[in-house]
């Protein structure tokens, strides 16, 4: 089986050095890119059918589409790796910036070609300071042997690249937040228009990725783009990095083809459920998508076929809810954190999330009300897409909304017996 | 106390990555907080000025990121992590536990200045929930007992 982004994690788990990856390989996808046009990358990475692993799934092809090309674009264009994991749940870029850091270097250089940009940012949650480490050795390493910097491999492309180290809030990892927080200033969203793409990081055209959508681009350079879209099982091409965690019997994480069904990850290589507890559900891909019931278990895990059945991949890292845990206090704690999270820049988000998470904790300790479930209800439609900002409120009440769907008659539990059964 | 010549050179060695001084702002903050342990009203004067913010922005900066502290902590910050998969795994029984040991709650310091305890969102490494950070370790698949000992090591 195809594992191009870990097939050369060392076992230890220490990061690849230059000259490991090198002999692996590495480096050769940028040269390649670097005589071609950067057109045609970006015509390829299109043709893969490789689509943003942040969580929203965006196509990576067309994304790159809208940055202004030729002699008249503004300068300088920016390319940014999103590196600032904090959705709840997810665990999976750590592993690529830990261990193979100049896979990462490489896929960010391709991308800053494919859109001509000569100055590139990792933007690294503050968190993360072992990635910081490798990343910086690696930085090093790769200016030392000119990888990066001026007229790189004789191409006469220069390319700069910084790492930034965060200093918390899950706003950063949202497009427009993460622009202004690269800017020094509070990490609230932007009205969209204008687009990143035109103007962006300091008004200027701008490329956000996600490191595992990066470190995607070595390979699909290397192979092909029918080789990467082939090795998706049902349309959307390339691996993903799946992972669970929660009472399961392996939690991890596992490179799989694109399209991987939830049962094949949750009984096959989380190794089902841990003795004494029984599945109820599971949150697909982190926090802030929709849960899964029993029934859905044969459903791939990709961008298209999760939407059908109303939840979302996410990040593709799922958390799993046993019949020990209760399924009230799990929302509850979720809509703790988006209320906490909620950076305050719009009234459906900082309003409608806190009342979400009081609400769910009056339920939670045994003073709810029989009208709480309908405003609970209310609150996952008036934080719908549409109402609000940006994303995070939306992404909130998709657990909500789906839990008030599959568990209703726990959450009509608490307040009958007004207290929590599970406690 | 005014900022060491160490301070400034390490923020003036910022500017060099970003086509604005204010950007450098987060990345000041930091270096502030690494050599003092946080970023106090004279540290934030002294940046805004340097940066040519005023103070108010650098302060609505500095209050927006939770991890610039804006108070003295202690010796040992431990950040604890309470998001859904090590709230699953037992996050609670590790805060009481925690909270008992050093006889605070979330958010305080204790008495003798050697630990700060800190709730934090998701770590990131939910395979080994329940996790925590002590200063710049990690530590991962705790329990009470577990987590309370690790603690030890902090002097």
């Amino acid at each position: 089986m195809e594992k191009p982004l870990t097939q050369h994690v060392r076992p230890d788990g220490l990061a690849l050095d230059l000259r490991a990856y090198e002999t692996v390989g590495g480096y050769q996808g940028l040269r390649k890119a670097l005589r071609t046009d950067p057109r045609e990358i970006q015509q390829a990475v299109k043709d893969s059918n490789l689509r943003g692993r942040g969580g929203a799934g965006f196509p990576t092809g067309m994304k790159w589409s809208f940055v202004p090309m030729g002699a008249d674009a503004p300068r300088p264009k920016y390319l940014i790796c999103n590196a600032d994991e904090m959705e709840p749940g997810t665990f999976k870029d750590r592993l690529l910036l830990e261990a193979t850091p100049h896979q990462l270097i490489e896929g960010m250089s391709i991308a800053a070609w494919a859109i001509q940009a000569e100055v590139a940012y990792i933007f690294l949650r503050g968190e993360y300071v072992e990635s910081a480490r490798r990343l910086e050795r690696a930085l090093a390493e790769a200016y030392e042997a000119r990888y990066l910097g001026k007229n790189i491999f004789g191409s006469g492309h220069h390319l700069e690249m910084y790492l930034h180290t965060s200093a918390g809030r899950y706003m950063c990892g949202e497009e427009t937040g993460l622009l202004n927080a690269l800017e020094g200033k509070r990490a609230n969203p932007r009205t969209k228009p204008p687009f990143p793409q035109v103007s962006g990081l300091f008004g200027k055209p701008s490329i956000v990725q996600n490191v595992e959508t990066l470190c995607c681009l070595p390979h699909i350079v290397n192979n092909g783009a029918e080789w990467f879209k082939k090795i998706g099982l049902t349309g959307d091409g390339g691996t993903k990095l799946y992972g669970a965690s929660g009472k399961v019997k392996r939690p991890g994480l596992w490179e799989l083809p694109m399209g991987t069904t939830v049962r094949e990850l949750l009984e096959e290589h989380a190794g089902g459920m841990r003795e004494g507890v029984r599945f109820r559900g599971l949150l697909p891909g982190g926090a802030s998508t929709d849960f899964l019931t029993e029934e859905h278990l044969d459903v791939a895990m990709d961008f298209t076929a999760l939407q059908k059945v109303g939840s979302r991949m996410g990040t593709g890292t799922m958390i799993v809810l046993d019949d020990q845990t209760c399924p009230v206090g799990m929302v509850w704690n979720l809509e703790k954190f988006f209320a906490q999270e909620s950076c305050g820049w719009c009234t459906p988000c900082w309003s409608g999330l806190n009342w979400t998470e009081r609400t769910l904790r009056a339920l939670e300790q045994g003073q709810g009300r029989e009208e709480d479930l309908e405003k609970l209800a209310y609150q996952s439609w008036f934080n719908a897409p549409g109402n609000t900002f940006c994303a995070l409120a939306p992404g909130a009440v998709e657990p909500l909304q789906s839990a008030l769907k599959y568990f209703r008659e726990d959450f009509e539990r608490h307040i009958r017996e007004k207290r929590c059964p599970w406690k | 106390m005014p900022l060491s010549a160490e301070e400034r050179r390490e923020i003036e060695a910022e500017y060099a990555r970003y086509p604005t001084k204010r950007a450098v702002c987060i990345d000041a903050m930091k270096i502030v907080q690494r050599h003092r342990g946080w970023v106090s009203d004279e540290s934030l004067e002294e940046i805004a000025q340097l940066l040519e913010m005023s103070l108010d922005e650098l302060d609505g900066v500095a209050s927006f990121y939770n991890l610039l502290f804006r108070k003295p902590v202690g010796r040992h910050v431990v950040l604890l992590c309470d998001s859904v998969s090590c709230w699953i795994m037992g996050y609670d029984r590790l805060r009481e536990r925690l909270c008992s040991k050093l006889g605070v709650h979330l958010g305080e310091t204790t008495q003798d200045g050697r630990f700060t305890l800190l709730p934090i969102v998701c770590l990131g490494t939910c395979d080994h929930a329940p996790a925590m950070m002590v200063d710049e370790d990690l530590h991962r698949d705790l329990d009470p007992e577990k987590a309370a000992q690790a603690l030890e090591t902090y002097k």
